[in-house]
């Protein structure tokens, strides 16, 4: 299994257990319900660790275990995109460099619906800080 | 003097062409002709700039610029400078050695900046973008607006997003794929760079604008122009009329309105079937490349 894979796998597990787990999973409640993967422990941390080091998980110490949660919803990742992909990243003036990363087919993006990409991207913030 | 009198011509040849290419309608029947020219004026035009300078700081050795160059390394090295350099040369040597450290460093910075969200960027695609049957060859991203994009590198990713899957017919699709992957395989992404970078480090230089928007455009136009080779040109029309029209817009600033007037040249294109202006072309190309031989043989000198 590839990397970018466990680390979807590991995204997915986070993403739909987290809301009722508060404080996020442990490594070992993570690799439970990865359980049918015949994951070991330590790969189930190296995975979280590398996730933790990208920025999309956030990690909490409670007691002697890490507690893992995700640092944006799967939704909010999207918007990330899609404002990346839009060219409206920087706002009115995206930053050359930034604009270029992508090559994209049309621009095609109304002012409301700009709106609505943006402010979903700021609630997400909002939600993380809280 | 007389190497200073040259780049000081080669910069106006420079100025002269980019306004006379950015004028040419010839352009956009031959994209990729224009593109090369392009390239030929944006690397003669930094060399030009750079070398004006430097030529004018080292005009006391009356050699070509190359040789000056070495000699005057030397020269420093050894702690023995001419008597006739005088400060005001070595100020020139230095404004010569800043105009191309900004430069570089402009184009560096452009990368750099590009590398860093690609890679963000293909960091979140892996976790959150899908594959569909409906979109072969590409991810698909789970939102209602529509996006067509290439992620250009090593391993360039097309995505589209659900809003587009639900805008375009089948084959709409396939020709909007055909051309995000031209984008990929033709590393459009570093044909832009230079210019961004160029814009980046010039803003204040109205034609250097222009001509980044005019390789953005044509880049396009090439795209659009691969998607024809495997494709009617009806359904890549369509597609980027539907582009267009996605309703509602709202009056753009920036980019967006850019991005309009763009699609409207790329339309007007498609229905327009007259030969493509070889000869023009031709000379154009002809035209550039001297231009960019001139400062490369000024500096060989």
């Amino acid at each position: 299994m590839r990397l970018g894979d466990l680390e979807r796998a590991v995204m997915d597990v986070l993403w739909d257990r987290s809301p009722s787990a508060a404080g996020g999973l442990t490594v070992r409640e993570v690799a439970d319900v990865l359980a049918e993967r015949e994951l070991a422990y330590t790969t189930v941390m190296t995975v979280l660790d590398r996730l933790a080091g990208k920025g999309m998980v956030e990690r909490e110490r409670e007691g002697r275990a890490w507690n893992y949660r995700p640092a944006a919803s799967r939704e909010a990742y999207i918007a990330q995109l899609m404002l990346d992909a839009l060219d409206l990243a920087g706002g009115a003036e995206p930053e050359p460099g930034r604009s270029a990363a992508l090559v994209r087919f049309a621009r095609s993006m109304s002012g409301p619906e700009a709106e609505v990409l943006r402010s979903a991207l700021t609630d997400e913030a909002a939600d993380r800080r809280r | 003097m007389v190497y200073v009198g040259h780049f000081a011509a080669a910069v106006a040849a420079c100025h002269v062409t980019a306004q006379v290419l950015l004028r040419s309608r010839w352009t956009w029947h031959l994209p990729r002709a224009a593109l090369v020219c392009w390239q030929a004026i944006g690397l003669a035009f930094g060399l030009s700039a750079i070398g004006l300078a430097l030529s004018a700081g080292l005009s006391p050795y009356a050699q070509g610029t190359g040789t000056a160059l070495r000699r005057f390394t030397g020269d420093l090295v050894g702690g023995q400078l001419p008597a006739d350099l005088r400060l005001h040369h070595l100020a020139l040597v230095a404004i010569g050695l800043g105009v191309a450290a900004v430069l570089l460093g402009s184009t560096a910075h452009s990368l750099l900046t590009a590398l860093r969200s690609q890679r963000r960027h293909r960091d979140l695609l892996d976790l959150v973008a899908r594959d569909d049957p409906a979109a072969p060859g590409a991810l698909v991203l789970d939102h209602p607006t529509a996006a067509a994009y290439c992620l250009p590198g090593m391993r360039p990713r097309v995505v589209v997003s659900a809003g587009t899957l639900n805008l375009l017919g089948r084959a709409e699709l396939a020709a909007v794929l055909s051309h995000e992957r031209a984008h990929a395989e033709e590393r459009h992404d570093l044909v832009l760079l230079p210019f961004t970078a160029l814009r980046r480090a010039l803003p204040w230089l109205a034609w250097v604008r222009a001509a980044q928007d005019a390789v953005a455009l044509l880049i396009e136009m090439r795209a659009d122009d691969a998607a024809r080779q495997l494709h009617d040109d009806a359904p890549l029309a369509a597609a980027l009329r539907r582009f267009a029209d996605a309703p509602p817009r709202v009056a753009p600033v920036g980019a967006l309105g850019l991005a309009d007037r763009h699609l409207d040249a790329r339309l007007q294109r498609l229905n327009d079937a007259a030969r493509p202006p070889r000869l023009r072309g031709a000379t154009t190309l002809g035209v550039a490349g001297l231009l960019l031989a001139l400062p490369i043989c000024l500096f060989l000198s």
